[in-house]
């Protein structure tokens, strides 16, 4: 993982781009305890967001779970590629696997979410 | 959570063996080990193994329990031989329909008691073993039936695959092994599996060649170890609740608080198999809720089940909504169980849907979360396993 990534609580990260955007995928502790992922569903470019809120739905063969906008702002790209290549997920969680690229409407917000560390720490906290 | 979830023999192997345990009607169980798709595949392939030991297992007895059983179970039990396994409904008369179905269940004759008197055992859902036993302790008679509870004594463990009575016949005598594999399809036998006694039927919940096995509680364990090592070289894999769904739904199998509810008309939902209204010589049966049944039959529900395929992978789930093409206005039925199938590589259900939307090849939308998902309605079940390997 690298430095430069933020994780929200509910397992997605995000990586400010340095262009006014910020890349958004979700963690590689969540990929591997969804296992056998059979469809993903993306946000609409355009669409203004809220931290929180859904912005699309990841499913395994045994259940269906959203994922969730890390920053408010507005959803600039998506990941096109990836509902056809879910394995990616997998195999690149912090590149190739990315869901969204986001426009923050406050670039300073990703900063509050939890460093690499404290999402580590987070997630050795859970059951598994 | 005020319960403590209940655990079977296995449970401990499990969680050192990568199981997910989930609260599955209040038993601490696995619901998948490594990936579902995985363990469903090696069902399909080779041989995957599944602890069943939620299930409840009961035991009939006394020289009057045929006659008894004959009275409360909606097929024949009193033409049961030794060795002989039947699917059935656990019906009540009460509800407002004057029937109220309490499970499905599997009855099987066991060998006779010493004493003569035959022997039944019943396999029932972990959901509804309560109210059964209930219900059927409630109708006993005082004398000439004893029933018993052997859930917790025992353990159950289901080998299922095209290779898993080669697997488990290698932990036999051979006279147990020949016994073994000459069962047919619902006849089970006593066997000794790993030197420990065992209550072998040729059943499961898979849509597979396989078997199903009861043991004491505390045999449970070195049967599992000694099956696991006799498979690992043929690809057996241990397999969890996860894929039990996937390969049973793929099997077009009821399960109950899906396909099969306390008020379901079994006629419509494609159990009608499971009700024998008339004996052999064609005189109408007794038993609980029997009247009521037999005017189902003779006014048929308007629904069917159906299995239904999806064009993609995203499933629908149970309660969604099915409706005529690009009509989400005109709901005809309602999804029962669906899934993500490994065999089918595409999401495929089971729903309960007007008569005349179910003829076979015919296309229908199914509402998943505000989307239409396009499915072709396609006969039960969605997988047949070649004759050649039963």
């Amino acid at each position: 993982m690298a430095a430069d990534l933020r994780f929200a609580k509910t397992h997605e990260w995000i990586r400010p781009e340095g262009d006014g955007l910020a890349t958004v995928g979700i963690s590689a502790y969540a990929v591997e305890a969804l296992t056998d992922l059979v469809f993903m569903q993306l946000p609409e470019v355009g669409r203004k967001v809220k931290a929180g809120e859904s912005i699309g739905e990841i499913e395994s063969v045994k259940a269906v779970s959203d994922f969730y906008a890390p920053v408010s702002g507005e959803i600039v790209e998506v990941n096109q590629a990836l509902p056809n290549a879910l394995e990616t997920l997998g195999q690149d969680p912090y590149g190739a696997g990315w869901l969204v690229r986001i426009r923050p409407d406050d670039a300073a917000e990703a900063a509050g979410l939890l460093d690499a560390a404290a999402y580590d720490s987070l997630v050795k906290s859970q059951p598994h | 959570m005020t319960t403590p979830l209940l655990e079977t023999p296995l449970c401990a192997w499990h969680s050192t063996h990568g199981g997910r345990m989930v609260d599955f009607a209040g038993w601490r169980m696995p619901v998948q080990y490594d990936s579902i798709v995985a363990e469903h595949l090696a069902t399909r392939q080779a041989a995957g193994m599944f602890d069943v030991s939620h299930m409840g297992r009961l035991g009939v007895t006394g020289p009057e329990s045929g006659g008894w059983l004959e009275s409360l179970l909606t097929r024949r039990v009193a033409d049961l031989g030794v060795g002989q396994v039947r699917y059935t409904l656990v019906t009540s008369d009460e509800g407002p329909r004057g029937v109220t179905i309490l499970d499905d269940a599997l009855v099987a004759r066991e060998a006779d008691a010493p004493d003569g008197s035959p022997r039944f055992s019943l396999v029932v859902n972990a959901s509804n073993r309560e109210r059964v036993v209930a219900w059927l302790r409630s109708r006993l008679p005082t004398v000439g039936v004893s029933l018993a509870d052997h859930t917790f004594e025992t353990a159950m463990l289901a080998v299922q695959g095209p290779l898993a009575v080669a697997i488990v016949t290698q932990l036999c005598s051979a006279a147990d092994a020949a016994a073994i594999a000459a069962l047919r399809s619902y006849r089970a036998t006593a066997a000794a599996v790993a030197s420990r006694p065992a209550a072998v039927s040729r059943t499961g919940y898979t849509g597979e060649d396989g078997l199903e096995l009861v043991v004491a509680a505390a045999d449970a364990l070195p049967v599992w170890e000694a099956i696991m090592a006799a498979g690992a070289a043929r690809g057996l894999h241990a397999c969890g609740l996860g894929a039990r769904d996937t390969l049973r739904l793929e099997a077009g199998m009821p399960l109950y608080g899906h396909e099969l509810t306390a008020d379901s008309d079994p006629f419509a939902v494609g159990l009608g198999f499971a009700i024998t209204l008339n004996a052999a010589d064609g005189t109408p049966r007794s038993f609980p809720g029997a009247e009521p049944l037999r005017r189902m039959r003779a006014e048929p529900d308007p629904r069917v089940r159906i299995g239904l395929v999806f064009d993609g992978k995203r499933a629908a789930r149970e309660s969604a909504a099915v409706t005529r093409v690009a009509r989400p206005d005109a709901v005809v039925g309602v999804v029962t169980s669906g899934s993500f199938c490994p065999t089918l590589g595409s999401a495929a259900a089971m729903a309960v849907v007007d008569r005349a939307v179910a003829e076979e090849g015919g296309p229908l939308d199914v509402m998943i979360r505000d989307t239409a998902c396009r499915a072709t309605v396609t006969p039960l079940p969605l997988y047949r396993r070649l004759a050649s390997q039963t």
